[in-house]
């Protein structure tokens, strides 16, 4: 039991270190948000790597998720003869929760995980020395614009998740389970509120600082070499998850406590 | 000038700078010698900031640098060139784009400038066919060619080389030292250079320091360097050597 001291002792100083070093790195982000020129050009290039290139998997995931959802939801709803309520349920499970969480996810495993390998390698190669080393701050030049892409990206891309999931849903509950497709409809729009969409995409955008930050991060702080290349991409994917899990529910609680649904 | 005042780092409890001053002048080209793991690299990320001190000052134009911020250096950095070891050029960008990047961050030149420098730049470190070629596409020693290029592009006022030959074949290194002077003719910046190539240190110095144990153990000019009878000096220029001739000869020993 003494022995473990010290080490949990040593791991929650390590935990508050980066804690401590991803609000300074937030900070110095918002102070050269507001300080430096926006750089237009390397923001939508990171728009286009963030947004454009990552809707092929948000979109399968956001279809295949609204489908799967409609023929479990259906066929348990059908037992109590309430297959008209698998509309509503549907769609603000998705919008509410499935969406902004299983986009994120994805995002954090596909451009999170790029991000820390891209930064990382820049460190490890002395590519951030030599931004530093000509005047350039790695914060402006690298973490802004994928921050700002971050920022417009993440939510567009749960807003697109949000509606392939109700649309592929309603085909499946049409098609697959033979619900009125006007009942599915009409109730979906009367039970969903333009609230629970603000919710939604409003966790998105907490969802993006948290991935963007965690992953910039990472990459500037790898360790030498291939191995610690690997070990940041590794932890900004499985931290930017797991942080994502779990503020969800805090900002959903916060959310509803806010604006109650 | 760059003046280095009682320079201290530490690394892990591993102390590599113990106590280092030195001057470096105007107009000259210093080199900094001493066997590999010495801490050159280190000292001379230091002249620009890139690593901080434990103690003592770096001044730079009578400025110490070391209390300054990322965004206050920044500005100073910007009178600096540097060629890195592995050249650092950025994976993303093509040749030209590297050498460019100075002179756009700068935001004072418009693109048909930027391309006449950069593609002066280019001819001079002789790349101008390869400037549309990415850095994986290069060899060991066009990237060191691009990373000069880059380094003295948007004409510094100072250039850092860090260990400018190491890993090519002497041929390619005599390209090397052939092209720093080049540029110090072309440029008229301050040059420090640190290697352990005795060969490039003799012909691209003005004057030579030796870092021995965290210190400035020697400085002298190469002909000074070269026909010195300190055994630590001799020990190392010479790769080996006698340690019983222990006089000073011409090179002042601190």
């Amino acid at each position: 039991m003494i022995a473990v001291l010290p080490r949990f002792k040593a791991f929650l100083m390590a935990q508050l270190e980066q804690l401590g070093g991803i609000l300074l790195l937030l900070l110095d982000i918002v102070k050269t948000l507001f300080s430096q020129r926006p750089r237009w050009r390397e923001t939508t290039d990171q728009i286009c790597k963030i947004g454009w290139q990552s809707q092929a998997v948000v979109l399968i995931t956001g279809a295949f998720t609204g489908m799967v959802f409609t023929v479990q939801t259906g066929l348990q709803f059908h037992k109590v003869k309430m297959d008209t309520a698998v509309g509503p349920v549907v769609s603000i499970a998705m919008i509410r929760e499935l969406a902004p969480v299983l986009t994120a996810l994805m995002v954090a495993g596909r451009v999170g995980a790029a991000i820390a390998a891209e930064l990382g390698t820049m460190k490890v190669t002395e590519q951030l020395d030599a931004l530093r080393a000509m005047g350039t701050s790695p914060v402006d030049y690298l973490v802004l614009p994928r921050f700002v892409a971050m920022l417009v990206a993440l939510p567009l891309l749960t807003a697109e998740a949000m509606a392939f999931g109700i649309l592929s849903g309603s085909v499946v509950a049409v098609k697959m389970l033979g619900i009125d497709g006007a009942y599915f409809w009409s109730n979906m729009i009367k039970f969903t509120a333009a609230n629970d969409v603000v919710g939604g995409l409003v966790k998105s955008v907490f969802f993006a600082v948290f991935i963007a930050l965690i992953a910039c991060y990472k990459g500037f702080n790898a360790r030498e070499g291939a191995e610690g290349v690997g070990r940041a991409t590794t932890q900004a994917v499985v931290v930017s998850s797991l942080t994502v899990l779990i503020a969800n529910f805090f900002i959903a609680v916060l959310y509803n406590a806010i604006s109650p649904p | 000038m760059i003046q280095i005042e009682g320079l201290q780092k530490v690394f892990n409890g591993v102390t590599v700078l113990l106590d280092v001053n030195f001057e470096i002048q105007d107009g000259e080209t210093t080199v900094i010698i001493g066997p590999s793991g010495v801490g050159k690299s280190v000292l001379l990320k230091h002249l620009c900031g890139l690593l901080k001190p434990d103690a003592g000052r770096v001044l730079v134009n009578g400025t110490d640098i070391v209390p300054l911020s990322e965004r206050a250096l920044s500005p100073i950095r910007k009178q600096f060139g540097f060629l890195f070891q592995g050249a650092a050029l950025f994976d993303s960008m093509t040749v030209f784009d590297n050498v460019a990047f100075p002179l756009r961050e700068e935001r004072k030149f418009d693109e048909a400038e930027i391309s006449q420098r950069v593609e002066e730049a280019l001819v001079i470190v002789d790349l101008f066919d390869a400037k549309n070629k990415k850095p994986a596409e290069l060899s060991g020693g066009m990237r060191k060619r691009a990373g000069l290029a880059r380094a003295c592009v948007a004409r510094p006022k100072y250039i850092l080389y860090d260990e400018p030959t190491t890993g090519l074949d002497p041929i390619l290194a005599d390209n090397i030292n052939d092209l720093v002077l080049r540029l110090q003719d072309h440029f008229h910046a301050t040059s420090v250079a640190v290697t352990h190539d005795m060969v490039s240190a003799y012909k691209i110095a003005n004057r030579i320091a030796m870092l021995h144990e965290g210190r400035i153990y020697a400085v002298g000019t190469p002909q000074e360097i070269q026909t010195t009878t300190d055994p630590i000096v001799r020990q190392f220029i010479t790769g080996g050597g006698s340690t019983q001739e222990a006089k000073h000869g011409a090179v002042s020993i601190h």
